[in-house]
Order: structure tokens, then sequence, then C-alpha cells
């Protein structure tokens, strides 16, 4: 039986070939009240591992908020749901897929699209939309490109046949994510409250059927080997572990699935991820408090000769598990080949706490043949929800200072009127620098528009789904800042959680749950623990302070390549309800003459900015902090101003900060503006620093006192920056932290930018292309 | 009357729905024609929707002119009844040779989705009688298989007898060259909707039913979504008139 549980390594002890250590070995002994057997083993190697378990993530976990009445469904489901009005739900969700996606971009990304899918429609949603969430190593590097280019074909390439929209997302270069990207993506479906689908196998006796595609040897051991431990380089031998999509199968596999909810065949129903078949049924039956004796014989294979460890554990894609009473099979079975989807049933539910595994098929009561063997026995909450935890150990890492760029001064400060720097020119290096630039190379690589619900166009913040038949949409979005987090997590995770829901309170919509993909290295060095741990403090401070329950996610481990681990990256997705789509509101400048107000208060610190990183700035000890109240508040300023129908645009302060919030506001609305900001601390700071809750907005002439009395209301600071028109964008700072008068500047003197709209055009838009090499 | 039109529904279609729903506001009561049967219960006319049909592994429609459908939607073509195949359906209907040419990769070898500008050639068809004389309209492209091919003496052909349906064109409303970025796959002569001889058979591989609300940023496709209803409630009248009812 041995042959195919892992490949035999002469003096390894089969345990830790599967990557299992002593210690949980002895607790799966515990759990058995003997050894287990060679198969048993195997099925708990992953069903154990990091990315089934949660095994060191989960005490952390559960310290987050998760209580909100609106939320339907919350962590531990496939996705997590929430009540937005008139009988329907939203389900979303963000999972990880990085390790896949490094050692195969285009099918590591599309099974990533695919997964999630399946985690939606599994609660009975009907998928409504993908954002992809991106991290990737310097663009010039020609690894770094090929990663790139097959990570978009394969969300792409998925995505647009399955025929679900990619709405959004980010894509972010990092040297950190150099050996090791992240390709997180997020899914969102629509759903009746009352046809909500559980994860659940209920009521003894009942069918377990499986439907979609056959299973084959793609994937074994996916969840152990490749999301639960570091590897190297391009390591071949984990290329087996890589699993196949198929978005066609997985069209079928939606349509077939909600038929079958729809006629109400179904007692409960579960999608088959990592670890297969074991994590199916082992999931399902623990949720329900039941068994489900499996006919090994029974399942559909694509190929001969398949040991029961690889037909158990395979990661075939595009396959669901969905439990019925025994009358419903032809219905079910109808429905199947409708779609031309294979189905059978591979098994019953029990009453025995149980998952057992039978060679030599069940009979029509579900009762071995005779003859019959059974493989394997386990308790399936030993195998599920009482897993084994870890209480890691955490230690900071000790303080590190980049080694400053050659001619740069070592200072945590500002050098930018000393040193004689253009702000037009930073302004033009931020907007055209590849983590700030127009993602239309990449946007225009995913069909946004299918299903006929998109609103506005690509990569101008978050996006937005209106509800057919309501005046409702939905407004979604991904944020992680992994810069600050390298310094901070617990700030760089609070911060992440702020700005996604600030992105999503500009356009007027109410921030309703979060969803989260944790990335972080590996758990069992003190420094990655501690950074997960704090991250997780962060995460969990930030969403009580802004009233968010978190309704579940993923985390990821192990991201680390040799010698180097990623920047901690806690990737946040929100999903906010917008009562009235009449009331969106844009980012792009609308109307010329509309007046320019900055919304909160601008703090020093450069640490972790875009400006800071153009500049070769060493800033470790120069965070700007988060004011969770003032965030709140200028998020409901902001809300209630839309609401009252007084906002024309608005766009917030983030990456490479106000001068870069201003181009974008100008680059989208084809019109410039003539401002002029104050400079407290110093120009860097006032142009291009990144302290949050801010938010730049336009409005009317006539409505500036009304907006003004609703900011005074709520606290929030408000100054006029200035007024939309021309064709330029012209800032002059004024204030005792200007350098000189703005009439006596010359080229290179840092008191005020000018630079026409083309220009910026220009920078934006090629920015991307040039960095991966990739003009037209 | 309300005038049925069929959408055809191959596995892998995934603009049936937004077609059906774009119809429904055109004035017309959608009908699904499941791939498996070769009868179209007496449409008004037919709509071969986008998607990726059977997949498109292949190439794109390559599998889906062997199906039912398709025998009964070339008789129905054959015998003067409206079709319009849109995206995937573009395609569809080129590999069935229900419509010259061919629709190859797109030139940049990437998927395009884009808004577009296209520009109506004929104004006096079943497909585009409601738009005003050499009308720009905007909608989105997306697809990966796109670029319209076909030999010179065929394009020439399709010029003289009138027959090039859509062009993308510039912000100057001229053709837009293969190399220009307002042709989004690289299209000979800019083509972007052909007809057949007959003027009964209609492609294109911009969306329509993507365009058929104002509030998703234009509803310029309702145009070509309005002239086929009307064309077809129009085509019924005459031939129940012919018949005698």
């Amino acid at each position: 039986m041995s042959a195919g549980v892992a490949p035999a390594v002469a003096g390894v002890p089969l345990h830790r070939a599967l990557g299992l250590t002593d210690e949980e070995l002895a607790a799966i002994a515990g759990k058995l009240g003997r050894g287990p057997n060679d198969l048993e083993l195997a099925m708990f190697s992953v069903m154990w591992s990091e990315h089934c378990s949660y095994k060191s993530s989960r005490p952390l976990l559960r310290t987050l908020p998760t209580g909100d009445d609106d939320v339907v469904a919350g962590p531990g489901e496939n996705a997590g749901v929430m009540r937005i009005g008139d009988g329907w739900a939203v389900a979303f969700k963000i999972e990880s897929h990085n390790h896949p996606s490094a050692v195969e971009p285009y099918q590591g990304a599309a099974t990533g699209v695919g997964g999630i899918l399946r985690d939606i429609f599994a609660m009975g949603a009907r998928p409504i939309a993908v954002l992809d969430a991106l991290r990737f190593g310097d663009p010039a590097d020609p690894r770094t490109r090929h990663l790139v280019k097959g990570v978009v074909r394969g969300v792409g390439g998925y995505g647009n046949c399955v025929g679900v929209p990619t709405v959004g997302g980010e894509l972010v270069f990092d040297p950190s994510y150099q050996g090791n990207p992240l390709v997180n993506v997020m899914a969102i479906g629509l759903v009746r409250e009352d046809a909500i689908m559980r994860a659940a196998a209920p009521g003894p006796g009942n069918l377990v059927i499986l439907y979609g595609s056959a299973t084959g040897r793609d994937g074994i051991g996916g969840a152990s080997v490749l999301a639960s431990a570091t590897f190297g380089d391009q390591d071949p031998s984990k290329r087996p572990a890589v699993q196949v999509g198929d978005p066609f199968a997985e069209k079928l596999l939606i349509e077939a699935t909600l038929e079958i909810l729809a006629a109400g065949l179904a007692e409960g129903l579960s999608d088959l991820g990592a670890a297969g078949i074991t994590c199916g049924v082992s999931e399902t039956a623990d949720r329900a408090g039941t068994g489900i004796r499996v006919d090994l014989d029974a399942i559909p294979r694509r190929e001969p000769g398949m040991a029961p460890v690889e037909v158990l554990t395979s990661e075939s894609q595009e396959r669901m598990v969905v439990i019925a009473r025994p009358e419903r099979l032809p219905e079910i079975a109808a429905i199947c080949a409708r779609w031309g989807i294979p189905c059978a049933v591979i098994g019953r539910v029990t009453d025995d706490g149980d998952i057992a595994v039978i060679e030599g098929g069940l009979d029509t009561e579900g009762q071995p043949n005779p003859g019959a063997r059974e493989l394997a026995r386990m308790p399936a909450r030993a195998l599920a929800s009482e897993a084994i935890e870890f209480d890691r150990p955490a230690a900071p890492p000790p303080r590190r200072r980049r080694a400053p760029a050659p001619g740069i001064p070592e200072t945590a400060g500002d050098g930018l009127p000393e040193r004689g720097m253009d702000p037009g020119a930073v302004l033009l290096g931020l907007l055209g620098s590849p983590n700030l630039a127009s993602r239309a190379w990449v946007a225009e690589q995913y069909d946004r528009h299918v299903q006929t619900n998109t609103v506005g166009g690509a990569g101008h913040g978050a996006a937005v789904l209106r509800l057919k038949g309501t005046r409702r949409a939905l407004v979604a979005t991904t944020d992680g800042n992994e810069a600050v987090s390298a310094i901070d997590p617990y700030l760089g995770a609070a911060l992440s959680v702020a700005e996604a829901a600030r992105n999503v309170s500009i356009t007027g919509a109410r921030p309703l749950g979060v969803t989260n993909c944790l990335n972080f290295g590996d758990p069992t060095r003190p420094e990655a623990f501690w950074q997960l741990r704090e991250a997780v403090r962060g995460l969990g401070d930030a969403c009580r302070a802004l009233g968010l329950p978190v309704t579940g996610g993923n985390v990821s481990l192990y991201n680390e390549a040799p010698g180097s681990a990623i920047a901690p990256t806690p990737e946040i997705g929100i999903v906010g309800l917008l009562d009235d789509v009449t009331l969106l509101v844009g980012p792009a400048f609308t109307a010329d003459g509309d007046v320019v107000l900055l919304a909160g208060a601008t703090e020093p610190g450069l640490g972790g900015s875009a400006y800071a990183a153009l500049a070769g700035l060493a800033a470790e000890d120069d965070l700007p902090g988060l004011d969770l109240g003032a965030e709140a508040a200028a998020q409901a300023f902001i809300r209630d101003a839309i609401a009252a129908r007084s906002v024309t645009a608005a766009q917030d302060v983030s990456g490479g900060g106000l001068a870069v919030v201003l181009a974008e506001m100008a680059i989208w609305g084809g019109r410039g503006g003539r401002f002029r900001v104050a400079v407290a601390s110093s120009p860097a700071v006032a142009l291009f620093g990144e302290s949050p809750s801010r938010i730049v907005l336009t409005v009317r002439p006539a409505d500036v006192p009304a907006v003004r009395a609703l900011a005074s209301r709520r606290g929030v600071p408000l100054a006029e920056l200035g007024i939309v028109g021309g064709p330029q964008l012209l800032v002059e700072l004024v204030g005792e932290g200007a350098t000189g008068a703005a009439e006596g500047r010359g080229v290179g003197v840092a008191d005020a930018l000018e630079v026409t709209l083309s220009d910026l055009r220009h920078a934006w838009e090629q920015g991307l292309p040039r960095a991966l090499g990739e003009e037209a | 009357m309300s005038i049925r039109v069929g959408v055809v529904v191959f596995p892998g279609s995934n603009c049936d729905a937004d077609t059906a729903w774009a119809l429904s506001r055109a004035g017309a009561e959608p009908v699904e024609l499941w791939h498996e049967h070769a009868d179209l219960g007496g449409v008004a006319a037919v709509v071969l929707p986008g998607g990726f049909a059977y997949g498109d592994y292949l190439r794109a429609g390559v599998i889906a002119r062997f199906s039912p459908v398709m025998r009964a939607v070339a008789g129905y073509a054959a015998d003067g009844g409206i079709v319009l195949g849109i995206c995937n359906g573009f395609q569809v209907l080129a590999e069935a040779g229900l419509l010259p040419g061919a629709l190859l990769r797109n030139r940049s070898l990437r998927f395009v989705c884009r808004d577009v500008a296209i520009r109506a050639e004929r104004v006096d068809t079943f497909f585009t009688h409601r738009v005003a004389e050499r009308g720009v309209l905007r909608m989105p492209v997306a697809h990966g298989e796109g670029c319209y091919y076909a030999d010179e003496a065929t394009l020439d052909a399709l010029e003289r007898d009138g027959r090039v349906l859509f062009r993308y064109v510039d912000d100057d409303g001229n053709p837009a060259r293969v190399e220009d970025r307002e042709n989004p796959n690289g299209s000979l002569r800019a083509i972007a909707g052909v007809m057949n001889a007959a003027g009964n058979v209609a492609g294109l591989m911009p969306h329509p039913e993507r365009a058929a609300d104002a509030l998703l940023g234009s509803d310029d496709g309702m145009l070509v979504l309005r002239s086929l209803v009307e064309s077809a409630a129009a085509r019924v009248t005459t031939m129940a008139a012919g018949t005698g009812r």
C-alpha cells in the first residue's frame, strides 16, 4: 500500500516524508487509540496540513470580531455570507494560490480562480465577480515577467471562459516577492437568504454524490507539499502537485449546481479543493456530527492503477459533492446528464461519526459488500475541527535598517527640497512607477463586463456591481499594505483594513464586512509568527473600530524562498452596499469650477511610502500613525456628504500621496486644476506623504458650506485645495514649511509643481507596459 | 404582440443570460434554444450569444458548428430567417460557413476587453436600421480571437456588395488601421461585423448586449438589438400575411 503514499526515502519515516512531525504522529495515535495505517496517515497529513487545519493560526483567528446581525454565515463556512436586503445575501471570500502560481503561473492562477468560485457556489450563490490581488518581485527580471504574464493569462483564461467578470484587484511589485509571488483571488456571489447551502452531511442513510470531473493524479498532496512548506526556486519535483484547471467544466458545474439547489435536491454541498475527497467528506460529516462510509471503487477515475491514497487526496479540479436523500438521485443524475457532467454515488452518511474507506463496494443499502475491506477508519472530527493546534513562539525581529542607496543621506526625514528634487519630476516618476501606473495592461486581459452588472471603468478605484431588478449596488475592493507591514505588521494590517473600507466609503457605499488573506512566512520561525500575531491583532482592532465583522478568509504561510521571506501581506477584501446606485460617486474630476477639498489631517511620516521607495529614503522609524477614530469619522463624513448629493468626485489619499491623487483625478476626468497646499512639516510630506484617513473630494461651489457643516459635525478637518479646470495640474506650496515663496520658483525648485495633463497621462499609461517590457 | 427571439445556449455560452436580458429591454420575449435540439420553436429571429461554446479549446466555434441546433439554424438562415451572432456567436457562424471570413487570434496574442467605437457601414439592414446615418456606436469588446481575416478577393467583394456591417473607427470616425489601438484585434480593413449575401445573417465581435444600459457606460447597443427585434416583428407580420393568416 505504501506505493504512492509518499516517495520512499531511505531512512525517513513515512510520517515525516508526508510532512508530519513526531509530535503530530503521537497526537494522531492518541485520537485513534492506536497507530494509524499508511492510508490513514496520508489522509491525516493533508487534513492536518497548515493549509487545511490552520493549526498555527486558529488560536489567533479566534480573536477576530465575527458578530454582526447581518452575518448569515461566518468563518468556517466555504464563504462568508451577509444580508443585503429584500431577501438577498452576498457571499464573498478571498483565498491564496501562491505556491502553485510560483511553480506554474498559468495553471496556478487559473485554478486559484476556479477554487474560490467553487467556494462561492458551494454556498448556493451565483458567482458575480472576481478580484485578483497579485504581488511579484522586480518587474525588470525575466522570471518575474514570465510569472506576471502567466498569472494574468491564467486569471483571465479561467474567469473569461467561466463567465464571471474580473472587476478589480491589485498588482504590486516588491523585491520581497522575488522568489515567492502572491496570487490572492476574491470572489463574490449572490444568493437568496433562504437558499443558502451549508457544507454539511446530515441524515444518516443519505447519499454522498460526487459530480464533475473525474479524479486524476493531479494535485496529489498539494495542500501539504505545496501550500504548507517552504520550497526552492522552480523545484521540478513539486511540479506534479500543481492542479490543472478546466474553466469549461467549471461553467457546467456552476449551472448544474445551481439547478440542483434550485430544485431543492440537496441536503448539503461541498466543493473539493485542497485535500480533495478526504477534506470534502471529513469536513461535511464533522459539521453535521455524522460519519461517511466512502465507496472507494465508485469514484470515477481519469486513469487506471491509481492507489487509494491518490484517489482520496487528489486535488483534481472542478468536482463537487452533494449530500442527498436516496430518492433524489434520479433528478440529480438527470441534471448532471443535461450538462454533460459525470456523477456517481461514492458513499453514505452514517451515524458513527467516522470516515471509513471501503474497498470492494457498497450494496444498495450502503453496507459493505461481502468480502469488502475497510482500508481506513478515523473520527471525522479528528481529521477536521479537532485537528492539532499549536501555540507557536513569537518574537519581534531585530530592528534592521536597509542600507541606503549610494549618495543618499541616511536620514529618516525628508530630503526633497534640500536635494533640489523637482516635485513635478517626482510626481511623473511616481505616476509612471510600476506600482502606481495604470493597470490597463492587466485589466484589459480580463472580461469585466460579462453578466452586465459592472458599473464604471476598470482600474478607477473600487469595483461597482449593480444588482439587477433593484436600486442597489455592491462595491468591492482588495487592499494590502505590505510596505508598512514589513516594518510594523500591526499597523500595516490596520492600515490595510482602513484603506479597503475607505475605498468603499468614497463611492458612497457602506462597508459590510471583511474577508482576509494572510500571507506570511514560516510560522515555526518566531519572527514570522510574531508578524502574523501582530497583523491579526491589527486586523481585529481596525475591524472593531470600523464596525466590520470578519466573515472568513484564508491563511497562507510558508511564503518563503531560500534566504528570503515575503513582506508580511495581510490582504483585505471588503464588500460594501450602496442602497441607491444613482448616488454613486466616482474618482474622476467631473466639471470645471468644482471646488476641491481635502478631508482629514496630513500627518508626518514617509515610512513605507512610494515616495520613500523612489527616493531611497531609509524610513523605518518614520511611519505615519493611524487614528482609527479619525478614520471612522472621515469615512462617515464622506458617506454623509455623498448621501446628501453634495459630492461630485472622491478619491482616498494612498499610494503616492496627495499629488498622485490629484493627478489621477485629473487624468480620469480629462481636466486639470489649480491648487494651493499648505505645508506644515515638509513639502514631501504634503505632496507625497501617505498618512491615512484622508479623502480628496470635489463639490459644486454652492455646496461648500453644507459640506463644511457635515465635516464639522463629524469632527473632520476640511481644507480647500483649489479649483478643477485647465489643461494642467498646478500645485503651489504655501505656509511655513514651504521653502521660499511661489513667485521665486525656478527650474528644480521645490515650492511648486506644474505638469500638463498630457504628460501626466503619458507617464501613467506607459508605466506598467514599460516596466514589463511590453510596450506596444 | 410579443416577438419571440431565440437565444442559442451551447455548453460554455456565457452571454446567453445577458443577451436575453437585453433583448427583453428591446421589446422581445427571449426563448432559450438548447444546443441538443434541432428545433427552433418558431422563433422570429435567432441570436447566437458570446461565450466559449464547448470550451473553445481547439478553436473558437469549431465544435459548436456540428451541434443539432446549428443544423436547424443553417436551415433557418437558408429560408431567410434573421440570425445575429455576437462575439463567440460570430465565430460559430463563420466556422459554420454562414458568414464569410474567419476570426483569428488577436494580433496582440492577448485577450482584449475594452470599449471600442464602431461605425455602422450600412443603416438599411435588419440589424442597423435604427442607427443614424454613419452612426458611431460605443460598446465593449471581450475576446481572444477576434481578428477578422479573409483573402483580398473576398474582402473586395464584401466591400463591393455592401456586406461590411461595422468597422472599428478612431476618434475622428475613420477606420482604424490594423496596428491602431482603436482596432482592438488587428482586423483587416477594421472589420468588426459582416453580413451574408442575402443580408439576413450577421455577426459582430463587439457586444451590443453589454451596451444596453446607460448606467453601465453606454446604451448604443440597444440600437442594434431594437433593429433586430423590429425586423423580426416585421418579418412575422409579412409571413403571416403571406400565408393568409
